[in-house]
């Protein structure tokens, strides 16, 4: 398959031409968020607090994954319309991409295409390659929180598709 | 009366947990076969990233998937067993506690209403079915909750019938979508009561992958439902094509004259279980 390198963070003119249904490579940093870290963002944000990365122009992965010695040993998507209720709002403060897997609500892909992002599928039940494509990780907010803590990840040519691209369309769409 | 140490069954079930690092044999076969029959592009790709995923898990010992699940560990006793030195249920918990740790599984397992996590994947989900004679079989299933989540329960009435059942699963399959990670085993429980038809969905993702049902009229229904399903669309990953689900698996029990319970229980693409005898 022919796929695109994609270096994240990056700018939102980058994505433009990210096409629904086209492969990409991710090269760069992503962060890890799923339920219990979202739900902690939209409260800082909320109330003022601290956020544990700036959010313009990065990438969340939904995930939670498995380590040993501190190694990322299984990290494969998790299903990503647990964190609809959450993703319009980081959007709009300048997430470029999120990582997940399955359909988004109509909700975030009028975000997606009014805020000029992407949602990218990874392959569910792929836990192990993923973990090779991520060289390192380091909690950087809600340790207390397990797997469920945010990591920033660098990652190596992690494989993806774009599923909704920044026009809103969609590969789930038949 | 047979003598089954507490230690005996820790290290059985500390053994099961290899699960979760390799994808079961029928798994593979079913797999790999809709793999070569797959003719939509994405979700040939993904087929194939998910046969060398479970390739690399085996080989290199790591969680197929990250989502090592709940651990739901069946066990038959035989009525001639004593269980010497503990509790059965705290002989299960301490397995699953050692054999995640051995392999680096996450800890998954939270209070639901504090959502504080246990840090050790206990408690297990233990059902245990008393039977004959002075053996133990322990089956642990790690089953992951993006699948999970997608169960559901119709408690129809008498009038709705076979008809009644198939529009239900084929109604489960629909809504769950791509969020479950297809292709899938379908579990079905027909009867009993409401927990009953659930669990008899459940136990029928302990069989292997497509090994039909002994009853004749239940391994016809299998085959249409799974024509039906894989005629959805829906596809590995949600990206189209004819493999929805590997397979369909039901079960059946008697249930009252008010009822026609229909539980559908969903096993994702990453199917894990291992099974041992005392």
């Amino acid at each position: 398959m022919d796929a695109k390198i994609l270096n994240l963070p990056c700018n939102k003119e980058a994505l433009a031409g990210l096409k629904a249904g086209e492969y990409v490579l991710i090269c760069g940093t992503l962060y890890t968020g799923r339920d219990a870290a979202h739900k902690r963002i939209l409260d800082a944000i909320q109330s003022g607090a601290p956020l544990p990365f700036g959010l313009e122009g990065q990438g969340i992965y939904y995930v939670g994954p498995c380590k040993k010695d501190g190694k990322i040993i299984s990290a494969g998507p998790t299903t990503s319309y647990r964190m609809d209720g959450y993703a319009p709002e980081l959007y709009a403060r300048g997430v470029a991409v999120t990582i997940g897997k399955g359909d988004r609500s109509d909700e975030v892909r009028n975000a997606i295409k009014n805020f000029g992002g992407v949602y990218l599928a990874a392959t569910g039940g792929a836990g192990a390659l993923y973990a090779k494509a991520i060289t390192s990780c380091e909690v950087v907010a809600y340790d207390d929180l397990g797997t469920e803590a945010v990591h920033r990840l660098r990652v190596e040519n992690f494989p993806a598709i774009v599923a909704i691209d920044s026009e809103g369309n969609s590969i789930y769409e038949r | 009366m047979r003598q089954i140490r507490f230690d005996e069954i820790v290290d059985a079930v500390s053994g099961l947990a290899a699960a979760c690092v390799r994808l079961s044999a029928s798994a593979k076969r079913a797999m790999a076969a809709a793999c070569e029959r797959e003719e939509c592009a994405y979700a040939k790709a993904a087929l194939d990233m998910l046969i060398k995923n479970a390739e690399l898990a085996e080989s290199e010992r790591l969680p197929v998937c990250q989502d090592t699940g709940m651990a739901c560990v069946f066990v038959k006793l035989g009525q001639d067993v004593h269980i010497e030195g503990g509790l059965l249920k705290d002989a299960v918990d301490e397995g699953v506690r050692r054999g995640y740790a051995k392999y680096g599984c996450r800890a998954s397992v939270l209070d639901p209403i504090t959502r504080v996590n246990t840090g050790d994947n206990t408690p297990a989900i233990l059902h245990v079915e008393l039977v004959k004679g002075d053996r133990m079989e322990i089956t642990l299933l790690p089953k992951g909750f993006g699948s999970e989540n997608m169960s559901k329960l119709y408690m129809l009435t008498p009038a709705e019938g076979i008809e009644g059942v198939k529009r239900s699963v084929i109604a489960a399959v629909k809504a769950a979508g791509a969020n479950p990670c297809p292709p899938i085993v379908v579990g079905v429980g027909i009867g009993g009561t409401a927990e009953r038809a659930m669990l008899t969905a459940k136990e029928q993702l302990l069989r292997e992958v497509g090994q039909p049902s002994e009853d004749a009229f239940l391994a016809d229904l299998e085959r249409q439902l799974l024509d039906d399903i894989n005629a959805l669309k829906i596809g590995a990953q949600g990206f189209g094509g004819g493999n929805t689900a590997l397979a369909v698996h039901i079960g059946k029990y008697p249930t009252h004259i008010a009822s026609l319970p229909v539980a559908v229980n969903i096993q994702c693409n990453a199917v894990r279980l291992e099974r041992t005898v005392l």
